[in-house]
């Protein structure tokens, strides 16, 4: 056989270089490169999400505010679709021809593998009659998930609402939301949605090549159990809360209730509202934008974002601000000819001729010269230049948690408005000016804006004698009830116990003698101390504003209550709050039931156009001015309380 | 050759050794298509209707036709050799026309719920009659034109083949370049050549053409200066630059317009041309991922996700070689690299100790033949050479692949179990 047998040995030699090329491939890819073990790890884990159910907010009395309900997302993993009775899936939805198309193209545009929502929160009932039907629909499938529920429909704007997450609070979140998940959006949902979602749990599933579940990975051992949200108690009194909705309806305006000892909010109306259950579901998105649209601005949260000059009710602050500067005391008199004569010959009109007053006297009978004079000596007689008595009295005033936010746990809350002494140097160009060039100030009105969270905790501060807890929603969290240490700090409000004790007796007269402005809807029983007030509004009706704080030892609750272009405070703000104390210290109400009805049945909502919710520009005029320059006003040389045109100043 | 192991069985003494190799391969390859295509809901290990339940039935059958071969006389392969010839080609011609389309080839026919491919019986006709005609033709001085006549014989086939189109198939055929080699009608250097072309034909597709020609002209430059004192190896040199760079031009030529796109597609994959984890590339990442992660041990038996969860395409057949890789890992994979290559080995010796030329033809088309499968199918799924769709042999999931296989082994085996007698 020659030489030729020798070539075995070659063809022999390149099959084990074939060989050892391959082994030497395979102890590359084996042995050294680690990349393909994380690959093939890639390819078969998921990590599923468990989302925890959201936390449950009660009212004080442990009552259910919010609660979750099941709801059902029918998926459909397109690919398994098959021979389906289309008509029938429609009719059970409740969709017609195009629309199912529409989603299965969205789906199948999505992914033809992988399950995506067909339709989304399907209620109850629809889900009952569907799983009878569901095993004629290959690649559908059911998946559980709960969405809020509102038993009562009250208290929308305290407790806010959730809705999916957008990029935005994706990137913030540090990836801790998806897209998908639900945030809570305003209210106490978005103030407490750390507490309130929870922990998410994570599930190691394999899955196959087309994404389809194959079992959990290593028996599960590196799963997380999802953790549910904490559950909150709000300071809130669900019976008096309906009722207080009841009493606003066809109104706009706000009603804050605050029990003083804690600063615990009983009450947060605001006016008109809206049902919090229209924020859920499959209307939503229309719900939401018919809210956008509404002229009365249901989605304005009035207690803490109105912002109303307070009025007479501010007379309450002067006194005891001036009292405590040594400016007035207890028997200071001062006449009163039925107006403040103040500048040039302008006058600060009161609605009665009271002749000498002092002070009990001019808070039951709401003096505005009296308090012309007081804000006077506080501005042009302490031995300082005016602007630096400004800004003692304007100090004094922000105790009372007046122009700042008072830091309530809910979030958009507004600081009112109250100048500082530059405001007004700016204005007039120098530091010369003096009480005449802001004396509506002394009387709450003018350049202020206060919100009725502020009106309520400024009658808290009346009702405890000098100090308040900051006002807030939420009492306890979670199954320890943890209480925030932001509101068991005591806050003083700079004025003395003793100082109170006149206005006190002044805001009782109010309401228990005859001829006070709330004599009518005292209680029986229960010494009510309150004010009336009233709101100059330059865009129409004045706003009535009653505040009031019962009983007068030991107070259980101090109220604010608002009613926009309602006009005189006794006669609307004055029987709610009446009735809402009644109701809260006594469970029943005895207010005559020909006044009850009245508020009931009244409509008070303006015609759409001028429904705008007062704000108060903040931003001051560009040019500097006299009080009184603008054409308008030059027409009245007097300065009413109830009429005043002061406010043009704004527009 | 007094080998204790070798029994007097069949009218000789049958090679035992090469019998416990094939059945090896043809177990693991069982045990293989189980976990592949094992579904974790329905473990029941004989069911009729999967595919492991169905090798069970074409192991146990290849068997008996193992058997059958080795009761035949010898002398029937070597006589029936051109009519089986013509009846394949007769085969190939037919699947053309009444043929079942699957996975872009025409290369099944359907006989009942069985589908035969001829292509895999062509390659045991051609073998037998290659071996049949050179063994009739002097060894002595080796003519051009029993090359040709030679080469007609296997390129017949193989046409036939490339119309299905069959691509992988067809190039099984050429692996019977060793045979030619082997009976000394292609030489050394040719056969460098060839791997020389290869080589650049590859070089050239991965890297610019311009680079390779450099390349070459620094090579040639280098060469001319070391033999400057010799005229004809500069001449030599000289001509063998012009002849690479007008195959160099070829190359891209053919390249660009003869192949077809998923056969460029899937050059560009392995020469890393084109990176596209989801595309051509999907099958060999996912391959390689598969073997990859089996790391030094494997995951164990039925563990491997990437089979189990279908990430691997065509994973009892084609690709039935991630599953060990994955599951049995490099040892597992380094033992059935290690059972191949002692098989071949042992085949080239056993051609080598035949008495006759048409025996010794026919072994070594054998070997070349299995060679090529198990060199070609494992470098695909480890990306070394582009995906060709052909089977493991023995192990990968398939009637007609391990019957044909067994058919090419087992008349080798009865032509050295009786090689003292006349063939």
């Amino acid at each position: 056989m020659n030489g030729l047998f020798e070539r075995k040995y070659i063809i022999q030699g390149i099959f084990i270089a074939v060989a050892a090329i391959i082994a030497a491939r395979l102890s590359y890819l084996q042995l050294i490169d680690k990349s393909y073990l994380l690959s093939a790890n890639n390819n078969v884990l998921r990590k599923m999400v468990i989302y925890p159910a959201r936390g449950v907010i009660l009212d004080r009395n442990g009552q259910v505010l919010v609660q979750n309900e099941p709801v059902y997302d029918l998926l459909v993993t397109p690919r398994e679709v098959k021979e389906l009775d289309t008509a029938l899936l429609c009719e059970l939805v409740g969709i017609d021809k195009e629309g199912f198309e529409r989603r299965m193209a969205t789906a199948r545009a999505y992914s033809p593998y992988k399950a995506s929502q067909f339709e989304k929160q399907l209620p109850a009932t629809a889900y009952a009659k569907l799983q009878e039907h569901l095993y004629k629909f290959r690649g559908f499938y059911i998946q559980n998930r709960t969405v809020r529920s509102y038993p009562d429909s009250i208290a929308a704007q305290f407790l806010g609402y959730i809705q999916e997450v957008n990029e935005r609070d994706i990137e913030r979140s540090n990836g801790f939301y998806r897209p998908g998940d639900y945030i809570g959006a305003s209210g106490v949902e978005s103030a407490y949605e750390e507490l309130l979602r929870g922990q998410r749990g994570v599930k190691n599933v394999m899955v196959d090549a087309f994404n389809r579940p194959q079992g959990s990975f290593a028996e599960g051992r590196y799963d997380t159990l999802a953790v549910a949200g904490d559950g909150l108690i709000s300071s809130l009194d669900k019976d008096l809360q309906i009722l207080a909705e009841k009493l606003m309806r066809n109104k706009i305006g706000s009603v804050v209730a605050i029990e003083p000892a804690t600063g615990e909010i009983l009450t947060f109306v605001s006016s008109p509202s809206y049902d919090p259950n229209m924020m859920v579901g499959r209307e939503r998105g229309n719900n939401y934008a018919k809210l956008l649209h509404d002229p009365y601005k249901p989605m304005f949260i009035r207690p803490m974002q109105a912002q109303y000059p307070p009025g007479s009710v501010f007379k309450v602050v002067s006194a005891l601000t001036a009292q405590q500067a040594g400016m007035i005391d207890e028997h200071t008199i001062f006449n009163c000819p039925g107006g403040y004569r103040y500048g040039s010959g302008r006058v600060m009109r009161c609605m009665h001729v009271d002749g000498p007053t002092q002070l009990i006297r001019s808070i039951q009978h709401s003096c505005n010269t009296y308090y012309g004079y007081t804000y006077a000596r506080m501005i042009d007689q302490r031995g300082m230049p005016s602007a630096q008595a400004y800004g003692l009295w304007r100090d004094a005033v922000m105790k009372f948690g007046i122009g700042q936010p008072l830091g309530i746990d809910l979030p958009g809350e507004k600081a009112g408005l109250l100048p500082s002494a530059d405001f007004y140097t700016k204005r007039y160009g120098n530091a010369k000016w003096g009480s005449s060039y802001n004396i509506s100030l002394s009387i709450g009105q003018g350049e202020m804006g206060i919100t009725p969270l502020q009106m309520a905790n400024v009658m808290a501060i009346v009702a405890n004698r000098g100090f308040y807890y900051r006002p807030h929603l939420i009492k306890a969290i979670g199954d320890k009830k943890i209480v925030k240490p932001e509101f068991t700090e005591k806050i003083s409000a700079g004025v003395d116990a003793k100082y109170y004790e006149p206005v006190i007796e002044g805001m009782s007269r109010v309401v228990n003698l005859p001829g006070g402005t709330g004599y009518s809807v005292r209680i029986a029983d229960i010494e009510m101390c309150g004010k009336t007030g009233t709101a100059q509004n330059p865009h129409g009706q004045d706003h009535a504003v009653f505040f009031a704080f019962a009983p007068r030892e030991n107070p259980k609750i101090a109220i604010a209550v608002v009613v926009e272009n309602a006009g005189f405070g006794g006669t609307w703000a004055g029987p709610i709050a009446s009735m809402l104390i009644e109701k809260y210290l006594k469970d029943t109400i005895t207010l005559p039931q020909y006044i009850q009805d009245r508020i009931y049945k009244a409509d008070l909502l303006p015609k759409p156009k001028t429904a705008k919710p007062q704000e108060v520009v903040k931003s001051p005029p560009a040019k500097p001015s006299q009080p009184s320059k603008s054409p308008e006003e030059e027409e009245e040389e007097v300065l009413f309380v109830h009429h005043s045109a002061l406010a043009r100043r704004y527009d | 050759m007094t080998n204790p192991h070798r029994h007097k069985l069949f009218g000789g003494e049958v090679d035992w050794f090469t019998i416990i190799l094939w059945l090896l391969l043809c177990i693991i390859g069982w045990f293989n298509i189980h976990a592949a295509v094992f579904d974790p809901d329905n473990p029941e290990l004989f069911n009729m209707n999967t595919n492991y339940g169905k090798q069970s039935i074409y192991i146990f059958s290849a068997m008996v036709l193992a058997v059958t071969i080795l009761i035949v006389d010898a002398k029937f392969y070597s006589s029936v050799s051109p009519i089986l010839y013509v009846i394949t080609i007769l085969l190939l011609i037919a699947v053309l026309v009444i043929g079942r389309n699957v996975g872009g080839n025409q290369a099944w026919i359907p006989i009942g719920s069985f589908r035969l491919q001829p292509s895999e019986f062509a390659k045991l006709a051609t073998c037998l009659l290659l071996g049949r005609y050179l063994s009739t033709q002097s060894t002595k001085n080796p003519n051009l034109g029993t090359l040709l006549t030679g080469a007609s014989i296997v390129l017949l086939p193989v046409m036939l083949v490339l119309l299905q189109p069959d691509t992988g198939s067809a190039l099984a055929f050429f692996a019977l370049v060793f045979v030619f080699y082997r009976e000394g009608y292609i030489s050394g250097p040719w056969m460098l050549f060839g791997a020389l072309c290869i080589m650049l034909f590859v070089l050239t597709l991965a890297f610019n053409q311009w680079v390779i020609i450099s390349v070459i002209a620094v090579v040639c430059a280098l060469g001319i200066y070391y033999f400057r004192k010799r005229r004809k190896a500069i001449t030599s040199l000289i001509i063998f630059f012009v002849i690479s760079t007008a195959y160099v031009f070829c190359v891209d030529f053919v390249y660009e317009n003869v192949l077809q796109s998923h056969q460029r597609n899937r050059i560009d994959v392995i020469l890393g041309k084109i990176d596209d984890p989801r595309g051509q590339g999907y099958n060999l990442n996912q391959s390689m991922i598969a073997i990859g992660s089996g790391q030094f041990w494997g995951k164990g038996y039925l563990q491997g996700t990437q089979t189990k969860y279908n990430f691997v395409p065509e994973q009892s057949t084609d690709f039935i070689f991630c599953t060990i890789g994955e599951e049995w890992g490099f040892v597992g994979s380094m033992v059935v690299i290690s059972l191949y290559l002692t098989l071949l080995l042992r085949i080239v010796n056993i051609a080598e100790r035949q008495r006759t030329a048409f025996a010794r033809i026919y072994a070594y088309g054998v070997a070349s033949i299995l060679f090529f499968h198990f060199a070609i199918n494992i470098g695909m799924t480890i990306g070394i050479v582009p995906i060709i769709g052909i089977p493991l042999p023995f192990i990968s999931y398939g009637g007609s692949s391990l019957w044909s296989f067994t058919i090419l082994l087992f008349i080798m085996l009865k032509f050295d179990a009786n090689k003292k007698g006349i063939v």
